[in-house]
């Protein structure tokens, strides 16, 4: 692989995203940042990857990025389209889904995301949209991926609402539950790759991207950060990752009508 | 045994003030224009249900029809936020509403629930979310066999459900295909239903057996509404209008902008506009 050296920060946390997954993986993809870097894998290194919306389509391949998560042409390229229920009640609480890929508006240290709203939940300051289906997509996968740009107000020291539940307060808090998933595993960023600790679960920076120094990590993160003893540099985009992604971004803005909606990454 | 009328006496026969009802649709066939019609007759103090509420609930709840909604996912999809619905909750404008809020697992087993005639829904859910403490509906049982501790959440049983389809044929019996969502529980949950269908057809003796079919007695209304969907999509009809959902962020974002697109656009219209609004797409 010939590597390049002119690529964004997006591109890199998309594409670092993308080579996290593999072949055998059923993923149950979130819009957004997750969904474009499924796409990714399932065009460069994983073909053969499931690729799972919460609409229902399963084994899904996508020639543009769904503006949401029931566009028609999900369901068009998929495997077998089955019902809401379905999907929640088979396919997911029935313990089929090695991978939830999820966004966040809000997260912790520990991995536990918040996207139902800021401020108190009964008087809130921003009401946003809620869970969907992240609550039991973060408990009955096997192991969860996040996927979000760095910044103070998204990466806080306590988030308002436990939307989804990560690794709690740290430590063996999902044992303590009841939850038999192993939860967070890895979060990518557009400046580094995060790993839980294997005793206090907090996120540790195991690999920066390329050009980017712990103070830029750190800046842009709202508690104080760990990095690992060990520290790697990503290896930068290859010349077909990068241009895997951006003929699938350029398809999906002529297919939108110029506009991308929020499925860029 | 089912009914075939107008959308406006399908509305004026089976929605009433103070009705629970479903308008359901899964980013695909969301009966825009049914709750169009619900907003021209005016009708109040509705609870509204459903997993996914978008421009349709944003514009009921803006109109004042609503004062609770029940809901997983409030949001414009692939857009952003419901601005209508902020602006009722964080300011009670027009009116203050009340939220109850799931997961989308909840409810849909909430309404697998109530198809099936049960009072509550069992799954494996909520561990260690936030929404177990600040909705009471959520609780909690022991599997009597394991001893496993399970979520429980009420069954949903609206008064009423509205659907949008692709087909009817003429004895009433429905078609859905593609991503079919929770239409066929929700139908089956609510003591009346109405579906508006792209067209009626003859028969149904050319298609696959297994599309998903509510026979005629199971629903009470059917209307005929070519682009009834729209802004949202048919399934092998036309495509979803995607300029439409952006659109309303902005149309949303203003309450006087909001007033006036709503009489324009559904006050001093009527069903038979969407035809025109899907041509081209």
């Amino acid at each position: 692989m010939t590597s390049v050296s002119d690529f964004t920060p997006n591109e890199m946390m998309t594409i670092a995203a993308a080579r996290a997954l593999s072949n055998d993986d059923v993923c149950f993809v979130g819009i957004g940042a997750p969904s474009a870097a499924c796409n990714v894998a399932r065009l460069t290194h994983a073909p053969d990857i499931t690729l799972i919306y919460e609409s229902g389509t399963i084994g899904t391949a996508p020639n543009v990025l769904p503006l949401s998560i029931g566009d028609g042409e999900l369901c068009e390229t998929a495997v077998t389209t089955v019902s809401v229920p379905e999907m929640f009640r088979y396919w997911l609480q029935g313990g089929r889904i090695s991978i939830g890929f999820l966004g966040a508006a809000q997260l912790d240290r520990f991995g536990n995301i918040n996207t139902t709203v800021i401020g108190d939940y009964h008087k809130p300051k921003v009401r946003l949209p809620g869970g969907g289906g992240a609550p039991e997509i973060a408990t009955s996968c096997r192991q969860v991926f996040i996927t979000m740009k760095q910044a103070t107000r998204g990466m806080v020291e306590k988030i308002d609402f436990y939307t989804s539940f990560g690794h709690g307060e740290g430590g063996n808090h999902r044992e303590r539950l009841g939850i038999p998933t192993k939860g967070p595993t890895l979060l990518i960023t557009d400046l580094a790759i995060w790993k839980p600790d294997p005793e206090t679960k907090e996120f540790t920076v195991v690999s920066m991207h390329r050009g980017v120094t712990k103070d830029m990590v750190q800046d842009t993160c709202g508690w104080k950060v760990r990095f690992s003893g060990q520290l790697e540099e990503t290896p930068p985009p290859s010349e077909l990752e990068l241009t895997t992604l951006r003929e699938l971004q350029a398809r999906t803005e002529r297919a939108h009508g110029g506009k991308k909606g929020k499925q860029d990454a | 045994m089912a009914k075939f009328q107008s959308l406006k006496e399908a509305v004026a026969e089976n929605l009433r003030d103070g009705d629970t009802v479903a308008f359901e649709g899964f980013t695909h066939l969301i009966p825009h224009a049914a709750a169009h019609e619900a907003i021209r007759q005016g009708i109040k103090d509705l609870t509204l249900i459903r997993m996914t509420p978008d421009i349709i609930y944003d514009q009921m709840i803006g109109m004042g029809l609503a004062k609770k909604v029940v809901f997983s996912y409030a949001g414009n999809p692939g857009v952003g936020l419901l601005r209508r619905m902020r602006d009722a909750i964080e300011n009670g404008w027009p009116r203050a509403i009340e939220t109850e809020e799931h997961s989308h697992a909840a409810m849909a087993n909430a309404y697998e629930a109530g198809a099936a005639g049960l009072p509550c829904a069992i799954f494996r859910g909520y561990r260690g979310a936030g929404l177990r403490e600040v909705n009471p509906n959520i609780r909690s049982v022991t599997c009597p066999f394991t001893g496993e501790e399970l979520a429980a959440v009420p069954a949903h049983r609206p008064d009423v459900a509205f659907i949008h389809a692709q087909k009817a044929n003429r004895r009433g019996d429905v078609l859905i295909e593609g991503i079919v969502g929770v239409q066929k529980e929700a139908v089956l949950a609510s003591k009346r239903s109405v579906v508006t269908v792209e067209e009626i057809v003859d028969d149904f003796d050319d298609l696959h057996p297994n599309l998903c079919i509510l026979p005629h007695w199971t629903v009470t209304s059917i209307v005929e509404v070519p682009g009834g969907a729209h802004p949202s999509y048919t399934h092998g009809y036309y495509d979803r209008d995607n300029a439409a959902y952006l659109e309303w962020d902005r149309v949303s974002a203003d309450r006087d902008l909001f007033t006036a697109w709503m009489k324009e656009n559904v006050l001093d219209a009527g069903p038979e506009i969407f035809a025109a609004r899907v041509k081209e797409l």
